[in-house]
């Protein structure tokens, strides 16, 4: 226990670290995953084309595989970051299509009549999606959407072996300085993962709620 | 009075399944069409092609002397002056009723937020929503929500409004006040197409009948004449089955 006790402050930073490079990420995904589902539903044939590409290459390929690529694959063409922006491009990039999938199901999921509303009162197939569709669709899958969050949290470990120092990182690190306290640093990190998804889970159900729609 | 929509020698299939067969219609410019016939006799898809929710097969629509666009901003453009009413309602449910009124005047007229509002006020009152303007579609009754939509369709200033099947999903006793709402708009001189089972309006409302019997206009003509003396065994036949009730 000591072992955990006097390196806390390490395994905190590497919590940091974990939850920087999952919200960026998922910001990132957010906004290609919603571009994505835009996409596939887009009735122009290159859109949608171009959204079905993009989740069949990528959910279809190991995260590793894709840090892989982003790490070792973006500097070869000139592009340099820090380990930290790579990680974040890197999961961002591959949570996308799982977002877009999600919000797709949610956009078919409505009535074809709102998307008729909005078309007969003279809206762009965008300004549907925008104002009428997206909107609703969005707040009926919160849940699926907390999943992807969650998963996309403990995907964030995989960082650890592209030179992010997260909170895997830090176990693994300090697991191997204080061998008599390995069990106890690694289930210090798994308490710590615990403590971050039940909270997830808790503000996941609290937005459902809040955000549902009475049809 | 001008011509304002017409249909010339539409056809529409639905896979194998021909709905619309050679259906010629003209609309003038402040009548009301009222178009009966028994299920599946292709009302609803004539309805819908007017504003090209359903794209046609071979003929022609034209509203305003124009053919319909087939897609894009003209299309848009088009359905700005086409207003419709669903038999599902299809409020918005994110919105409120003067949410869901004044939502398309401002996105895709440019209308001031502001005036938006006001107008859709005006409109919720017409209706005889006033009270409710602040309530989300599901707080509403069926024939509430109805008026709503009426509401919204006519924030576009459409020159011709569309209803299909505007009370069929209603509880008997909400069909009155949608159909008085809709009686008010042919008192104001609205052009009008209403796809309905409601024969009471169709007598007192409409300027022509149209009967559809398997996918074509079997007969199109003064509601007195359908009603008391139809020419077509079909339509006897329609008649005899819905007015004894």
């Amino acid at each position: 226990m000591d072992a955990v006790i006097d390196n806390i402050d390490v395994i905190l930073r590497g919590f940091g670290a974990t939850l920087l490079v999952t919200l960026l990420a998922l910001v990132l995904a957010v906004v290609l995953g919603t571009a994505t589902a835009c996409f596939r539903v887009s009735p122009l044939k290159p859109l949608s084309a171009v959204g079905t590409a993009y989740v069949g290459m990528v959910r279809n390929t190991p995260l590793t595989v894709i840090f892989f690529m982003v790490v070792f694959g973006t500097p070869e063409v000139g592009l340099n970051a820090s380990f930290t922006a790579f990680a974040v491009v890197a999961l961002g990039v591959y949570t996308g299509p799982f977002i877009g999938e999600v919000l797709r199901s949610g956009i078919q999921g409505l009535h074809t009549g709102q998307g008729e509303a909005a078309r007969s009162l003279g809206m762009s197939f965008g300004q549907s999606l925008r104002y009428v569709i997206l909107p609703q669709a969005a707040r009926d899958v919160v849940a699926p959407l907390g999943n992807v969050c969650i998963a996309t949290l403990k995907n964030s470990s995989v960082a650890m072996a592209f030179g992010v120092f997260e909170a895997t990182a830090a176990g693994y690190t300090l697991a191997n300085a204080n061998a008599t306290a390995v069990i106890q640093i690694l289930a210090a990190v798994a308490v710590g993962y615990l403590c971050l998804t039940s909270l997830a889970a808790v503000a996941i159900e609290t937005v459902e709620h809040r955000v549902r729609i009475v049809r | 009075m001008p011509t304002l929509v017409e249909l010339r020698q539409v056809n529409k299939y639905f896979g194998e399944h021909h709905v619309l067969k050679d259906v010629s219609l003209t609309v003038d410019t402040g009548q009301v069409i009222v178009v009966v016939g028994p299920s599946g006799s292709g009302k609803s898809t004539l309805c819908r092609t007017i504003n090209r929710l359903e794209a046609i097969d071979s003929g022609e629509i034209l509203v305003e002397g124009t053919p319909l666009p087939t897609e894009g901003a003209a299309l848009a453009r088009l359905r700005s002056n086409v207003g419709m009413v669903f038999q599902s309602f299809n409020l918005f449910p994110q919105y409120t009723a003067r949410e869901n009124v004044a939502l398309a005047p401002v996105k895709v007229k440019g209308v001031k937020p502001s005036v938006a509002r006001e107008r859709a006020t005006d409109l919720l009152n017409r209706v005889g929503l006033a009270e409710h303007a602040d309530k989300l579609p599901a707080r509403l009754s069926g024939g509430q929500q109805q008026r709503v939509a009426i509401a919204r369709a006519l924030a576009m200033e459409p020159k011709v409004m569309l209803f299909d099947e505007p009370t069929s999903a209603l509880d008997p006793e909400m069909i009155n006040e949608v159909l008085d709402v809709m009686k008010d708009l042919v008192a104001q001189g609205m052009t009008m197409v209403v796809v309905t089972h409601e024969m009471g309006f169709a007598r007192s409302a409409a300027d022509r009948v149209v009967f559809m019997d398997d996918g074509r206009i079997a007969e199109a003509c003064d509601p007195e004449d359908f009603f008391t003396a139809p020419r077509t065994e079909r339509a006897r036949d329609f008649l005899s089955r819905i007015l004894p009730h």
